[in-house]
């Protein structure tokens, strides 16, 4: 019998609580009252399918942020932080909390930039060792880069 | 779990046969493999890979080409794998018989070929509504081309084609009905034969897509009286990128040349004897020889074991997994039709079909999670996908359990 390669120990590395109870009770999930910026991610391959809302003000801070949409635990429980991370942030610190976070996901421990304390969002860090759910992980993401460059077309992951 | 079950001896034959296939003799994340993901491609016996190295190592060079020694072998096994395709469907001649890279190929074949000059606005291609994409975006070019239209008949609940309704479309327009033999997404085994026959009662010519039909069941194409039908050598034990296209001659006959430009080619007869003769008219360039090899390797693995075998085994162990995943609390099954194959989609609470498909595939359990590429059949039922179950005739009761076993363990998780 060939031995075949192995995922880490438990799945549940990946299924952390804090991932699961994100995914059960996403936050700041719906519309927003007044949106400055929007834009939806799209996984064409599995269907996850989310709209990002932001409300940013004149001197480029993120008031509020709220999603919508239907995906696996995964992108909802990834949606969810986002959400509750970049509130209050100014949209460059939203954006180098992306680059960290997709640096994160991707494995590229040259792109890991010390000076991001990730907190929670380190919780998506399981993610890295299932690559055919990076791209779950990351969905809501490039909603945000893309909704904060004002892109008029779907983030998509592929 | 044991199974005190008396199996015949047909099945006990079937049953000892996993030990064929080497891909599944092995550890998926420190779990013995249990492969149900056949639907989407079938693991390959040991006879079929030999066969495709041996003739890699002695016998490869073009076929129908050369005068020497192995150019004559690559033929001889070319075309001695065409025999065996033309037995196993009961065609009446290797004429009809056309090889393509796979259902898909088959599909758009008669599509652009067969379909193409015959349609004009108020024209109509009739479809139901359970179809793989392999057989609605063929059609939907087809009739954006011409301006003809693409008619799609209903299903009910239980994943089965509403057959009164389906009749009642076919009227004078209809140029063409194509049909799935069995429902990749829901498992449903269509009554083709009794469709074919209300659909030439009416003059309809009807196109079988039997992709998910022929590794599971004895398909006679003379008893269907089907006037095309399509399918894989991938999903019936064989390698990837092979296929039939099966088409009555008088009807293949009379279609022009699908491959290499078409129209241009047969004005400059650049080649008029290779168009001029079935099946080779519709096999322009060097085939996938190595892989029509093996695809015939695989139908003699068949005809050993014997499709009714097959068939009789796979229905015990579908009986089982519909039994078993029925008594798990949160279950929901898609595609509950009378008739069924070994195909079973489902939801579990409402937990995603892409995390069950990693819990499970961290227990070695390999299934299929998404649309399945029916995306019109998951709207249907109002779901973004599914989880499906395939088996195949190398599954045994072990894995049903094993599938099981994993489904709780993912309640677990998202309890």
């Amino acid at each position: 019998m060939i031995a075949g390669s192995m995922h880490s120990d438990d799945v549940r590395d990946l299924y952390r609580d804090l991932i699961l109870d994100h995914a059960r009770s996403p936050r700041h999930f719906g519309k927003l009252e007044h949106v400055t910026h929007s834009a939806e991610g799209i996984n064409p391959l599995c269907g996850d399918k989310l709209r990002l809302y932001l409300d940013v003000d004149a001197d480029e801070n993120i008031r509020s942020a709220a999603f919508e949409g239907s995906g696996c635990a995964i992108s909802v429980a990834s949606a969810s932080l986002l959400t509750d991370a970049v509130i209050g942030l100014s949209s460059d610190d939203a954006m180098a909390i992306f680059d960290a976070v997709t640096a994160q996901l991707s494995g590229d421990d040259s792109r890991d930039d010390k000076t991001v304390d990730l907190g929670k969002l380190r919780a998506l860090a399981g993610v890295r060792e299932y690559p055919t759910r990076v791209k779950c992980a990351t969905l809501a993401w490039h909603a945000l880069k893309s909704a904060l460059r004002q892109d008029t077309a779907p983030a998509s992951t592929e | 779990m044991t199974h005190a079950r008396q199996l015949t001896d047909a099945q006990s034959v079937v049953a000892a046969c996993r030990a064929d296939f080497p891909a599944l003799d092995q550890e998926v994340n420190g779990h013995r493999l249990v492969y149900l993901d056949s639907a989407a491609s079938a693991q390959q016996p040991s006879a079929v890979i030999d066969a495709i190295a041996r003739y890699e190592r002695h016998d490869h060079a073009n076929v129908h080409r050369g005068v020497h020694t192995l150019s004559h072998r690559a033929t001889d096994a070319y075309e001695g794998a065409r025999a065996m395709l033309r037995a196993f469907i009961n065609a009446s001649s290797t004429s009809e018989v056309v090889f393509t890279s796979g259902t898909t190929e088959s599909i758009n074949l008669v599509a652009q070929s067969f379909c193409r000059p015959k349609l004009g606005p108020g024209d109509k291609v009739l479809i139901s509504h359970l179809e793989h994409h392999a057989n609605i975006v063929p059609w939907q070019l087809v009739c954006e081309q011409t301006g003809a239209e693409l008619v799609v008949a209903p299903i009910n609940e239980r994943g089965e084609i509403e057959l009164d309704a389906l009749y009642a479309l076919m009227d004078d327009r209809v140029r063409l009905l194509a049909i799935a033999h069995v429902s990749n997404a829901l498992g449903t085994i269509n009554p083709v034969r009794d469709i074919i026959a209300e659909a030439h009662s009416r003059d309809i010519p009807v196109l079988i897509d039997g992709a998910q039909g022929v590794p599971h069941m004895t398909v006679d194409v003379k008893d269907l009286d089907c006037d095309f039908y399509a399918f894989s050598g991938h999903k019936m034990f064989g390698p990837t990128g092979t296929g039939v296209l099966y088409g009555k001659e008088t009807l293949l006959d009379a279609m022009p040349p699908y491959k290499g430009g078409g129209d241009m080619i047969l004005e400059v007869s650049f080649s008029g004897t290779t168009f001029n003769e079935l099946p080779y008219k519709f096999e322009a360039g060097t085939p996938n020889i190595s892989g029509v090899v093996g695809f015939g390797a695989a139908v003699r693995y068949l005809e050993e074991l014997g499709v009714h075998n097959v068939e009789s085994w796979e229905h015990e162990l579908s009986q089982y997994m519909t039994q078993q995943l029925s008594a798990l609390e949160g279950m929901r099954l898609i595609g509950t039709a009378e008739h069924k194959a070994g195909v079973q989609s489902f939801l579990l609470d409402d937990i995603h079909p892409h995390d069950l498909g990693t819990i499970l595939d961290h227990q070695g359990v390999a299934i299929r999670t998404g649309h399945h590429c029916a995306m019109p059949v998951m709207e249907f039922f109002g779901v973004p996908g599914t989880a499906r179950a395939s088996l195949a005739l190398y599954n045994n009761f072990d894995d049903v359990d094993r599938l099981v076993a994993a489904l709780e363990k993912a309640r677990e998780i998202f309890a």
